[in-house]
Formats: structure tokens, sequence, C-alpha cells
């Protein structure tokens, strides 16, 4: 068991810079999901850690100790790939127990390592199978097997659920927590699944362009997203972003979407926006949650209007639904029983008191 | 009001049903057709060799008909199989091949592994590089090798020209370089994260090649140990060049130089000979054809 941090840590190849110097703390025990986009450098980032790619410059240290040129072997990490990686020759148990065979464990302990691994999984009727003849949920049990027989220092997780089908996924991503709290390895999981990140995560660490955007447990990432990226990614269906400008109407600050629609603010987010400058070309970014359909007596922060649906999506327990706004596509929350159709018109309402202001050109979160 | 009458019916040309199946059949029938031709031309030599081995001499030089064989004789085997200087050339052969092979796959496999995996500078120019040096043409090279050999011997005293173990040196000039072709596209076609797994897991390189590439590579390394058996067992011009003493000849140039006596072929023994030295490479065929297909049908697709 040990931390993970990372400084500076720069990977370039050629003229790219892949990952352009992040800093990263990760405590002991904690379950830390690395997420976004392809391209964004979380898998670089992980396979530095790991030691299968070298660093341009900065330091990665593990459990205290630079491992910058530390060989992976020498790290103590065990890693889960996307596709399993397993030895096809090798039955389930040589998979499992081939690191410790090459760092010459007794016989005794390797098999209660394995027999333990395969229990806690599982996998002990299929100890003696080879790959080819496992699912692939079974396989990637045996790929974490293999990690945690070896009882690393640090799990690291290269999108391991992506080959999996969406039921699979949902029961392998609960297995995974299981055993992590089991075993209370420091774990980094790299994934582009923002609810994997969510629903696993310690913290989760956005990634953008080679870059960190934001660091925060889910719940943060949620509710306060430090950038117009953060709030897309994160959420699904994603964050709405309409076009606004703040303007004072009778001493009260409103939010003006368009020449017809204009909000007044609640009143703890009026205290919030009431610096900024009128004239900022502003986003004003709502939850699909946050839209919703109207009630029928007035609410403070709860402002009503009308729509015209263009589509909706029955999803049983509620109604998602999509209208546009002045260009804008919007996309709501509604109770089933709201009468929603498409191509109908419907009231709906805004919750301002959980909206978010964004300046429209550094995309920062006011 | 004027009524107009549609022409409800559609076209006129009749459908055809099943023209899948009919296409399919005209493809089997030309398939078989020349597969049927293929199978003639390439069996039509062996049998005939096979016929001939059963002839006595008197019936060969008869005018008969060269398809039957009217007294049977098993006479050029026994002849074949009780000469010493036959079963030298066997000898010869077989200890050439299997060195040949050893040494070719000890020196192709870490080689392609390395080619493949751990990317230096300058890897993939010397993949290319490996490949062309197999497109040069053994007749091309036999006159500098010879050469070489010449010099070799002047220089230090150890005179490799006439010894069959010269062959051992000569022959990996043409196994290595496909060998290694071939091992470098099969161990390419193994996942990226295989090794990296292993290495991972504390394996180092050459645990890793032991290991893991190894193994799961094995047909493509069958498929390579046949080729360089075939090549090193059925090669004609570098052991007609560099031997020439009966007792180093190796089979194929041993038949030709002892069995033909200026312009008198024993031809019965001559193809008794043939059929015998094609034995080895065939029972080997026999038993790897699936590894071997295996191995072609993966350089196929990759590399």
């Amino acid at each position: 068991m040990a931390d993970v941090s990372l400084r500076k840590v720069v990977k370039r190849y050629d003229e790219v810079e892949a990952v352009r110097g992040i800093d990263l703390d990760i405590a002991d025990h904690e379950f830390v999901v690395l997420v976004g986009p392809s391209g964004c450098g979380k898998s670089t980032t992980l396979r530095m850690i790991a030691g299968l790619e070298d660093i341009s410059d900065g330091d990665i240290m593990i459990g205290g100790d630079v491992v910058n040129d530390v060989p992976p072997k020498d790290r103590d990490i065990a890693m889960v790939f996307q596709n399993y990686a397993l030895y096809p020759h090798m039955t389930v148990a040589e998979n499992m127990s081939f690191g410790l065979r090459l760092k010459h464990y007794p016989k005794a302990e390797i098999k209660s390592r394995v027999t333990e691994a395969a229990r806690m999984l599982d996998i002990t009727d299929l100890i003696d199978r080879k790959p080819k003849q496992l699912s692939g949920g079974q396989r990637q049990r045996v790929a974490m097997g293999r990690a945690i027989v070896r009882n690393p220092k640090v799990f690291l997780f290269d999108e391991p659920l992506s080959n999996l089908d969406a039921k699979l996924r949902v029961q392998m991503r609960i297995e995974i927590k299981k055993v992590h709290q089991k075993v209370c390895t420091t774990t980094v999981y790299v994934t582009h699944d923002q609810v994997e990140a969510m629903t696993l995560a310690d913290r989760v660490v956005v990634m953008n362009h080679g870059r960190i955007e934001q660091i925060g447990t889910p719940n943060e990432l949620y509710h306060k997203p430090a950038t117009r990226f953060v709030a897309s990614f994160i959420g699904s269906p994603a964050m709405n972003f309409v076009p606004c400008r703040l303007e004072d109407v009778g001493g009260k600050l409103n939010v003006r979407l368009t020449d017809r629609l204009s909000f007044p603010l609640p009143p703890a987010r009026a205290a919030r926006y009431q610096g900024l400058s009128r004239t900022d070309k502003l986003l004003l970014g709502l939850r699909p949650e946050h839209v919703m359909e109207a009630r029928p007596h007035a609410e403070p922060g709860i402002e009503p209007f009308d729509a015209v649906l263009d589509v909706t999506e029955p999803m049983g327990m509620e109604t998602l639904v999509y209208f546009t706004l002045e260009g804008s596509q919007l996309c709501g929350r509604v109770n089933p029983n709201a009468g929603a159709q498409d191509g109908s018109p419907l009231r709906l309402a805004v919750d301002l008191n959980n909206m978010h202001l964004l300046n429209e050109v550094t995309g920062a979160v006011l | 009001m004027s009524t107009v009458t549609i022409d409800k019916s559609g076209p006129t040309r009749k459908v055809k049903y099943g023209s899948m199946s009919r296409d399919r059949t005209w493809a089997l029938r030309w398939s078989y057709f020349f597969l049927t031709l293929f199978a003639i031309f390439s069996l039509v030599p062996p049998l005939y060799m096979l016929i001939t081995s059963l002839k006595g001499s008197a019936e060969i030089s008869a005018a008969t008909n060269p398809w039957w064989v009217y007294h049977p004789t098993l006479e050029n085997y026994i002849q074949l199989l009780t000469s010493n200087q036959f079963l030298r050339f066997f000898w010869n052969s077989a200890w050439v091949s299997i060195i040949v092979v050893t040494i070719t796959m000890l020196i192709s496999v870490p080689a392609a592994f390395a080619l493949a995996r751990m990317k230096f500078w300058g890897s993939a120019t010397l993949a290319t590089g490996v490949f062309l040096t197999y497109l040069i043409p053994d007749s091309l090279l036999f006159i500098p090798l010879f050469k070489m050999f010449a010099v070799i011997g002047d220089w230090t005293g150890v005179q490799l020209i006439n010894r069959w173990y010269v062959l051992l040196f000569i022959y990996p000039t043409l196994t290595v370089p496909f060998c290694t072709w071939i091992m470098i596209g099969y161990f390419a076609s193994i996942p990226k994260e295989l090794d990296e797994a292993a290495i991972i897991d504390g394996a180092s390189w050459f645990q890793t090649l032991t290991r893991i590439f190894i193994p799961v590579a094995l047909p493509g390394l069958i498929a390579a140990t046949i080729f360089a058996f075939t090549v090193s067992w059925a090669q004609f011009l570098y052991p007609l060049v560099f031997t020439t003493s009966t007792d180093q000849l190796v089979l194929p140039v041993g038949i030709i130089t002892t069995l033909i006596k200026g312009d008198v072929f024993n031809w019965g023994q001559i193809m008794t000979g043939a059929l015998l030295g094609a034995a080895p490479p065939l029972i080997i065929y026999a038993f790897l054809m699936d590894y071997y297909i295996a191995g072609l049908t993966a350089g196929a697709t990759k590399g």
C-alpha cells in the first residue's frame, strides 16, 4: 500500500505534448479515477505511473520514492488492461500465479494466494480453464485476480470494462468496488465513461488536452464544476448551456436569455453574481433535472416558461424532453404523467436555485 | 368521362430463383476442374518415380508401357538401403538439416522478437533489410561465398570447402532471413498488452520471449522450422559447389553424382533415391500440416 504523487509530469511525443505538466496526489487506500475524452492523456498518465512509458519531465513518486527510472517490475504495481491481456497458453491459475512464480515464491504460498483471490472473485470453478474457454466477464475477473495475488502497492486499471456489454459492465463495476473495499489497495483507474468514474471513485480527476481540468469527489464535480468542460462532461444527459446576460430590472438582478425571456434571480444567486459586468457574454448552465414541468403554485427560484417540444424520450420513471430555445437545444426531465408529447407545447420551469453561470469566452464557472 | 385502363402487370421477365446456388455450383465446378488439373500435374511425377523405382533395369530399358510395372521388384530399394554410400548421403543430409534448423531458430527467433517488440533506432529498416537479403538468389551468392571460404582457408589454414559442415555456415544465409521474417509477422500479431502484462508481472525480456512469446507463437515457430528443414534438405546448388568428395555429399547431390556415370543413367536407383529422399519432409509435413497451415495464414494477414 502506498500513496502516489505526480509532480509537473510531462509526456512529449516528438512535437506533441500528450501530458502537459500535471500535479496529482493520490492518498494511500484511495480510489482515484482519471476520466476524459479520447486523447486527453489519461491512459498515457496511467502508463507513466506503471512505467510502460518514460516521462519527459517531472517526477512520479510511489510510496514517497521517485520511480522515474525504476523499471515496471520493481515499482510493485499491478495493472488490468482493457483487453484483459491474459496469457492464452496458461490456465487461469497459471495466469494468476505467473508473477509470483517469476519471483520464486514458495509453492504453498502461491497456491493459497491464488485460491484466496479466486474465492474473492468467484472464479474457483474456472481455475483449470484456459482463457479462450471463458466469457468476457470471467476473463476480466481473472485479470483482476492476477493483480490481486501480487498484493501490490498500487492497482492500475486501464479502461477494464470497455470491452464488456452494458449489463456486465454494471455488474463488474460493483465487483471492482467490492474488491477495493476488501483489499483497500491504492487504485488508479482510467475510463472515458463518466458514469463509471462517478460510481467508483473516491475522487475523480477530469482531464482534457493533457491537463487536469478539475479534481474532486463525484458530488463536487457534479454540483460545483469548475469549467464548462467539466460541467458538460460529467452528468448524463449533459448540462444545458444557454447564452445569456445579466440585467437590472427594478432593482433586482435578472438573467436575460432571449428578448422575450428573462428570469429574476433568487436572492442567494443575485448576491453571488451582483458584482459581474452586465455586458459580459455569459452562459446559463442548467442540469436536465433542473428543467422540469411547471408547478401549479409559485416557488422561489422556480421560473415557468412555455416551450414546444421537439422530441420526447420516455424512460419509465421520467421522460426526457428536448426543445429549442433561441437556437440552443435543451434537455429537461419531466414527470411521465406531465403529458409531454413530440411536437406539442408544454409549460416547463427552470430551477434557478441550482443554476450555474459561466463565462462564455473562458468557459470558467463564475 | 373516359376510362383509362391501367396495366397493373409487372415486368414480363421471369424472376429467377436460386441464382445464388447456381452461381455457387459453377464456382465449384471451375474450382474442381482446376484442382483436378493441379492434382494431375503435381502427382504424375511422383507416381512415375514410384513406378520406375519398382522396375528392374532390363524392364526400364525395354520399350514397354512406361506406366505399368510388369515385373515388380524391390531390388532398387534393397540396393540403395544396403549401400553405405547412400546411407552416408542420408546421414549427411540429416545432420546438416537438423543442425541448420537449430542454428536458424536460435538466431531468427530472438532476432524477430527484438525487431518486432524492442523498438530501437533503425529496427524497422533492419526488418525490411532482413527480408531483402532473402530476395537475393543463391545463384548470385555461391561464387562470392566460395571465394570467401577459400580466403578463410588460406588465412587461417582451416579448410572448410569440401567438408559437409561448410553447409552449416551457408544454409543459414537462406533460412535465417526468411524465418526471421515469418516470426516478425507472428510476434507482431501478438497484442502489445501481453508483453506489457508480462513486464509488469516482473518478467525480463528474455523471460517474456521464452515464457510468453514462444508458446503463443508456436504455430509460427513450427511453420518456420518446417521451412528451414525443407530448404536445407532440398538445397542443391550450394552442396554441388562446395562439396565434391563422395563421403561429404548430401542426398540430392549424392544421387546425381554417384548414380549417373558418364552418359549412363541408373534410372531405377535415381528414382528410388529421390523417393526415399522425399520421405522425411513428407512425414514431417503430414504430422505438422495443421500447424503449417495456421502459420501460413498468420503470415498472410500480418506484416
